[in-house]
C-alpha cells in the first residue's frame, strides 16, 4: 500500500509539472495580449510595455515559468506584497493572491460537489439496484425510461425551470446562495438544496443506468449461481455477491466525475450564479489572467489525480485480485 | 435401479425405493424466438449411495435438468412441470424458503469451472463456512474448524493458512478441491456434479475423480454426474442415462450401456471418440450434422436427421412417431431388439477396438 | 461432410527420415515479469518454453501434447513466428527464420498456416466467409487461376461446406462449421505446414470427430505436414504419427506413436496415459489398468523446480533429479527416434501391470 502511494503520488507530481508547463506554453501561444485588456481604451504602445514589464511578461518564458514554479515552493515577493508558499502568483486582473482567491472559493465547490454526490449516488445506485432486481417489470421500465429522459437533459435547461417554479413564481424557496456551513448549517443546507438536486438529477440518470446494467451482468455470473446453490437467500446473494462486483465500473466513473466536479462545476455554478472554482476558471480564461488560469488548472488537475489514486485503491479493496504496486 | 426389467414396454419406473425420483419433467424457457423445450418429458430414479451418469452434448438438457432439481432456474421465464421427489419431498412448486433449506444442505452442486464458480471477492474459507453456518447454525469458530477439516479432507496442503486465501491464489485443481469441500461441508445426501473435471488437466482430473469416489464412499452420498465424456462416465457411474434433445434416449447400468449400447446415438458417441487402444488406421465415425435446435425440434425421433439406421426401420416411423423410453434397461428407438443387437455386434463393435 | 470424401487407403506410419521441413533448436520463450520498487523492472520470467528441440518432416503429423502451462501453445506460436523466441533457432527448409523480419517472412508465411482453438473468436464476425477465406490471398497478393472467388468456393467444398455459402457471416454457422471455415482459410495459400492449436477441443464430441476426419483427409490428400497441439492423448494418438510430450516448458519424451503409447519410458508420460479415462468395453476379468495418481498441480513456470522439472510430482525422484537436468536422449531399449529425458526411466512395458501408485495425500488418507 505504501509502495503504491509513493509510486502513484510521485507520478502524479510529474504529471502536474507537465500540465503546468503545457498550460504556460499554450498561454503564450495564444494570440491575445493580457496587457491590452489591462490597459483600457486609450492605450499606447508605451503604456502596454510598462504593463507587460510590471506583469513580468517581458522576461523569457522559461524564466517566467521558473519564477512561477519556485514561488509554489518558496513563495515570492510582488509589488502588492509578500506571497507565501504555496504561491500561485498574483492575479493580473484583481491584484489578489491567486492562492487566497482559490481557498476562498473552494468551500462552495466542495459543498456543491460532495452534497450533490451524496444525493446522486444514493438515488442512482438505489434506482439501479431496484431496476436490476425487478428486471423486465414495470418498475424497471419506468426507472429506465426516467433515467433516459433525465440523462438527456442539461443543467442549464433544468436549472432555470426549477428556479422559476420554486423560487420566482411561487416563492417556496429562496434563491440559491452559499453560506459557510460553520456559520449557519441550516442556511448552508437550504441554500444549496436546489443546485444539489438539479445537478444530482442529471448525474443520477447515468448512475442508475450504469448500476442497473452492471448489476444485471453480475447476477448472471457463475459464482452468484453457486452462492444460490449453497442455499444462500436471494437478498443475501444480491447484496453480498452481485453488488460488490457491480461496483467496479461505478467506482471508475465516480472517480472521474468527482475529480471533474471538484475542479469546478462550471455549468452548475453559472446556472445558479454561485461563485465557486468553476466560475473562477471562466473568469480567468476570459481575462487572460495567467496566474489565475494556472492556479485553477493545477487545483483541478490535483483533484482529478487524487481521485484517480483513490479509485485505484478502491479497486483493490473491492476486488482482492487487484494488486496495488 | 436394482431390478432391471428386460422388456422395453414396461410402465415407467415407480420410484418407490428411489432417493431422488424425477417423473415426466418438462422445462420450457420462453425466449424472443419462441419456446425452448430444454427438457421434454424426462423420468429417472437415483438410489441412495449410487452414481447416475448423465451423458449428452450441448443442448441435450443435461445441465438444465439438474439446475431444475435444485430450483435454480429463473422462475419468470421458465415453466417447469412434472415431479421431482427428493427423499419423499416434492420439489417442483416448493416454496423458495424450503428449497433454500435443502440447497447446500441435503443437495449440493459442484460446477464445471471453479475459477468462475467461486466468488473472487471472498476467501475460500468464508465461502465454505457460509452454507455450514446457515444450515447448522454453527458459530464462526466452529464453522472455521469445519472448513479447515474439509480442506484437509480434500487434500489442500497447509489448510490452516490456505483457508484464508482467495480463489485466485489457488491452482485450478486446488480450486476444484475447495469447491468439493464447499459442496460436502453439510454432508449432503445428493451431490450434483456438472462436468466437474472438464476444465482440468488430465492428471488432475484423475485425482479429482478418485477423490469424489472416495468421498462418496465415506459420506454415502448419491451423485448425479453430468459429462460429455464417456471415458469419465465409465470411471464414475453405476448407471448411465444418455440424453439427446431434452430427452433420455438410453438408460441402463454402466456396463450395459458401454458394452452393449442399444441406441444409434450412443453408438455414434462411442465411435466418434478415439481410444488409447483402438486401431489408429480405422477412421473415426462421426455423427453427421449438428445437435438439434430445441426451438424447433425435429418431428418424430429427434435424432432421425442424423441417424444412419433409419432405413433399417423402414417407412416413415422415425419422422412421425417419437419412440418412448421404457422402464429399466431401455433405449428409445424404433429398431427392434434383435436389430439393435445385430447392428451393434456387426457394424459398431468391430470399430471400437 | 468430410466422411463422404473419397479416401486413399491410410498409409502406415511415415518414417521420420529425409530432410526435416521445420527444425527448432533450443527454442526458448521467456515472458518477462515486472515488479520491484521504486521503479518497475524485470524481476523474473515466465519460462513458458525453455529449450525445446524438435523436427517436423514433410507430410507428417507431429503431435505436441501436455497439460496446461506446459508451453505447447507458445511453442506453436513460435513455430509460426506469431511470437519471436527469446532464444534458439527455427529453420524452415534450411532457412533460418528465427529473427526474420516481415519482408523475409512474407514468402514463408504463406507456407506455414495456423488453425486456432476457438472457432468463435478466431473469425471476424463482421466479414463474410468469402472475405475471411480470401484474406490470406489478398494480403499475400496471390491471384489464383480462375479468380479468388472460384478458389474460395473450391476451398469451401474441400472442407465440406456448401460453396454457395461464401456470402454468409460466421454467426450463421455452427461451431463445427466455423472450424471448417478456419481450416479453409488455412488451406487458401496451399501451405506446406499447418500448426493446429487445440483445433477440436472447443467442439462437441460428435463434431470433434468430423473435424478430426477432415484434418486427416487434408493432411493425407494434400500432403500437408501438421503440428497438432492438443491435450487429449487419444485424439493425438489417432492423428499424429510422431509426438512430443511437454512438461513445464520442456520436451520430456518424443517418439513415434506406437513406441510412445505402448512403451512410455518417462514417468510423466506414463502417468499421463494412465490418467486418461477410458470408455472401456472390456470385461471385468481383463487385466486391471494401471493407476497412477500424481500429487498437486503443475508447478509455476516462473520458478520451475531445479534439475528435472517433473521431480516434485514424481514417485521415482532421487537426489540426483534435483541437481542434474536429465538430457533428452535415446535410452537403450528405445526404438529409433524415441528419446526420453529421465534419470530413472520406466521399463516400458508397465501399462497393464495393474500396479498402483498413489502420490496424492488426500487419496492415500481416504483409501487407507
Amino acid at each position: 500500500m505504501l509502495r503504491f502511494l509513493i509510486r502513484r503520488l510521485s507520478s502524479a507530481f510529474v504529471i502536474l509539472i507537465l500540465i503546468s508547463a503545457f498550460t504556460f506554453l499554450i498561454f503564450f501561444a495564444a494570440p491575445r495580449d493580457p496587457a491590452v485588456l489591462a490597459c483600457g481604451k486609450n492605450c499606447t504602445e508605451a503604456a502596454k510595455d510598462i504593463i507587460r514589464d510590471n506583469l513580468g511578461l517581458n522576461d523569457p518564458i522559461a524564466q517566467q515559468y521558473w519564477e512561477f514554479m519556485r514561488g509554489i515552493v518558496m513563495g515570492r515577493d510582488f509589488s502588492v506584497g509578500r506571497c507565501d508558499a504555496p504561491c500561485l502568483g498574483v492575479s493580473f486582473n484583481t491584484d489578489l493572491m491567486v492562492w487566497d482567491t482559490i481557498v476562498d472559493r473552494l468551500p462552495l465547490t466542495l459543498s456543491l460537489s460532495l452534497g450533490g454526490l451524496v444525493i446522486f449516488l444514493t438515488l442512482g445506485l438505489g434506482a439501479g439496484l431496484m431496476a436490476a432486481a425487478k428486471k423486465g417489470t414495470v418498475t424497471d421500465k419506468t426507472l429506465s425510461s426516467m433515467s433516459l429522459v433525465f440523462s438527456s437533459m442539461q443543467i442549464y435547461f433544468l436549472g432555470p425551470i426549477v428556479l422559476g417554479a420554486l423560487v420566482f413564481s411561487s416563492g417556496i424557496m429562496e434563491s440559491p446562495r452559499y453560506v459557510p456551513i460553520t456559520e449557519d448549517p441550516l442556511g448552508w443546507f437550504t441554500g444549496l438544496l436546489i443546485p444539489w438536486f438539479v445537478m444530482a438529477l442529471i448525474f443520477t440518470a447515468q448512475y442508475t443506468r450504469m448500476s442497473r446494467s452492471s448489476m444485471i451482468e453480475q447476477l448472471q455470473e457463475e459464482h452468484v449461481r453457486t452462492a444460490r446453490a449453497k442455499g444462500m437467500s436471494r437478498p443475501y446473494v444480491f447484496f453480498r455477491y452481485a453488488w460488490r462486483g457491480s461496483l467496479i465500473p461505478i467506482v471508475t466513473i465516480l472517480g472521474m466525475d468527482l475529480g471533474a466536479l471538484l475542479g469546478g462545476a462550471i455549468v452548475t455554478e453559472m446556472t445558479f450564479s454561485l461563485a465557486g472554482i468553476g466560475r473562477l476558471a471562466v473568469d480567468a480564461v476570459t481575462n487572460i489572467d495567467l496566474p489565475l488560469t494556472m492556479g485553477v488548472m493545477l487545483i483541478g488537475a490535483t483533484f482529478i489525480l487524487m481521485c484517480n489514486v483513490v479509485v485505484d485503491a478502491a479497486y483493490a479493496y473491492i476486488d482482492p485480485r487487484v494488486r496495488l504496486g | 435401479m436394482t431390478t432391471l426389467t428386460k422388456t422395453e414396454d414396461a410402465p415407467a419406473p415407480t420410484g418407490r425405493d428411489a432417493f431422488l425420483s424425477v417423473r415426466d419433467l418438462r422445462v420450457q424457457f420462453s425466449t424472443e424466438d419462441g419456446i425452448v423445450k430444454a427438457v421434454d418429458g424426462l423420468s429417472f430414479d437415483l438410489e441412495r449411495g449410487r452414481t447416475l451418469g448423465i451423458v449428452g452434448e450441448s443442448g441435450s438438457g443435461k445441465s438444465v435438468t439438474n439446475l431444475t432439481v435444485l430450483g435454480l432456474h429463473n422462475p419468470k421465464t421458465t415453466t417447469v412441470t412434472g415431479e421431482i421427489v427428493l427423499d419423499g419431498q416434492e420439489l417442483t412448486g416448493a416454496r423458495e424458503k424450503t428449497l433454500e433449506k435443502l440447497r447446500g444442505n441435503k443437495m449440493a452442486m459442484i460446477f464445471q469451472d471453479p475459477l468462475t464458480a467461486l466468488s473472487p471477492f471472498y476467501t475460500i474459507g468464508r465461502q465454505i463456512m457460509e452454507p455450514f453456518r446457515k444450515h447448522t447454525g454453527a458459530s464462526k469458530k466452529e464453522a472455521r474448524e469445519r472448513a479447515i477439516e474439509m480442506l484437509t479432507k480434500v487434500g489442500i496442503p497447509h489448510p490452516k493458512t490456505r483457508v484464508d486465501d482467495y480463489p485466485h491464489q489457488f491452482s485450478g485443481g486446488m480450486r476444484q478441491r475447495a469447491m468439493i469441500a464447499m459442496a460436502l461441508v453439510c454432508d449432503p445426501d445428493l451431490i450434483i456434479a456438472d462436468e466437474p473435471t472438464t476444465a482440468l488437466d488430465v492428471t488432475v482430473q484423475a485425482q479429482i475423480l478418485d477423490l469424489l469416489k472416495d468421498l462418496q464412499q465415506e459420506f454415502g452420498s448419491s451423485i448425479i454426474f453430468i459429462t460429455h465424456d464417456l471415458g469419465v462416465i465409465a470411471e464414475m457411474a453405476d448407471d448411465i442415462m444418455v440424453m439427446y434433445g431434452g430427452r433420455a434416449v438410453e438408460r441402463g447400468s454402466a456396463a450395459e450401456v458401454l458394452r452393449a449400447p442399444r441406441h444409434p446415438y450412443t453408438w455414434g458417441l462411442l465411435s466418434s471418440m478415439p481410444s488409447l487402444s483402438g486401431n489408429v488406421h480405422e477412421k473415426l465415425m462421426p455423427i453427421p450434422g449438428n445437435p438439434p435446435s430445441l426451438l424447433n425440434p425435429p418431428s418424430g425421433c429427434a435424432f432421425h436427421p442424423r441417424c444412419g439406421f433409419r432405413s433399417e426401420v423402414g417407412g416413415t416411423l422415425c419422422t412421425t412417431d417419437r419412440p418412448e423410453l421404457g422402464a429399466g434397461r431401455a433405449s428409445a428407438c424404433h429398431l427392434t431388439a434383435e436389430q439393435k443387437q445385430t447392428l451393434f455386434v456387426e457394424q459398431i463393435k468391430p470399430r471400437l477396438g | 461432410m468430410s466422411d463422404e470424401l473419397t479416401l486413399t487407403e491410410p498409409k502406415d506410419t511415415l518414417p521420420a527420415t529425409g530432410e526435416p521441413l521445420l527444425t527448432a533448436e533450443n527454442l526458448t520463450m521467456h515472458f518477462p515479469v515486472y515488479g520491484g520498487f521504486p521503479f518497475k523492472r524485470k524481476v523474473g520470467a515466465v519460462k513458458a518454453v525453455d529449450g525445446v528441440d524438435l523436427q517436423v518432416f514433410p507430410g507428417e503429423s507431429f503431435g505436441l501434447v501436455g497439460e496446461s502451462g506446459c508451453g505447447k501453445s507458445t511453442t506453436g506460436r513460435m513455430l509460426t513466428r506469431l511470437l519471436e523466441p527469446t532464444d534458439g533457432r527455427i529453420t524452415y527448409r534450411g532457412q533460418d527464420i528465427t529473427r526474420a523480419g516481415r519482408k523475409q517472412l512474407a514468402p514463408i508465411r504463406s507456407e506455414i498456416q495456423m488453425i486456432f482453438q476457438d472457432p468463435y473468436s478466431s473469425l471476424n464476425p463482421r466479414q463474410t466467409v468469402g472475405k475471411i477465406i480470401s484474406a490470406p490471398m489478398e494480403i499475400n497478393g496471390i491471384e489464383p487461376p480462375g479468380g479468388r472467388e472460384a478458389r474460395v468456393r473450391e476451398l469451401l467444398e474441400i472442407v465440406g461446406l456448401n460453396p454457395e455459402h461464401f456470402n454468409r457471416f460466421p454467426h450463421e454457422f455452427s461451431g463445427g462449421q466455423r472450424q471448417r471455415i478456419g481450416v479453409a482459410r488455412a488451406l487458401a495459400l496451399e501451405p506446406k505446414l499447418i500448426v493446429a492449436d487445440e483445433p477440436v477441443s472447443a467442439l462437441d464430441v460428435s463434431i470433434q470427430a468430423q473435424v478430426v476426419n477432415l484434418l486427416q483427409d487434408v493432411q493425407k490428400e494434400l500432403g500437408i505436414a501438421f503440428v497438432f497441439i492438443a491435450h487429449d492423448l487419444a485424439i493425438v494418438r489417432h492423428f499424429s504419427q510422431r509426438l512430443a510430450v511437454m512438461y513445464l516448458g520442456k520436451v520430456v519424451e518424443v517418439g513415434d506413436r506406437d513406441s510412445l503409447y505402448n512403451a512410455p519410458r518417462h514417468p510423466y508420460t506414463h502417468a499421463l496415459l494412465s490418467a486418461v479415462p477410458e470408455a472401456s468395453l472390456h470385461d471385468d476379468d481383463a487385466p486391471q489398468r494401471e493407476r497412477i495418481r500424481l500429487t498437486g498441480d503443475v508447478p509455476s513456470p516462473i520458478n520451475p523446480p531445479s534439475g528435472c522439472r517433473f521431480r516434485t510430482r514424481c514417485w521415482k525422484a532421487q537426489d540426483v533429479c534435483a541437481t542434474e537436468e536429465p538430457p533428452l536422449v535415446q535410452l537403450s531399449g528405445n526404438r529409433d527416434g524415441h528419446l526420453t529425458a529421465c534419470h530413472f526411466p520406466e521399463d516400458g512395458d508397465a501399462l497393464s501391470s495393474g500396479k498402483e501408485i498413489v502420490m496424492d495425500e488426500a487419496l492415500r488418507r481416504l483409501e487407507k
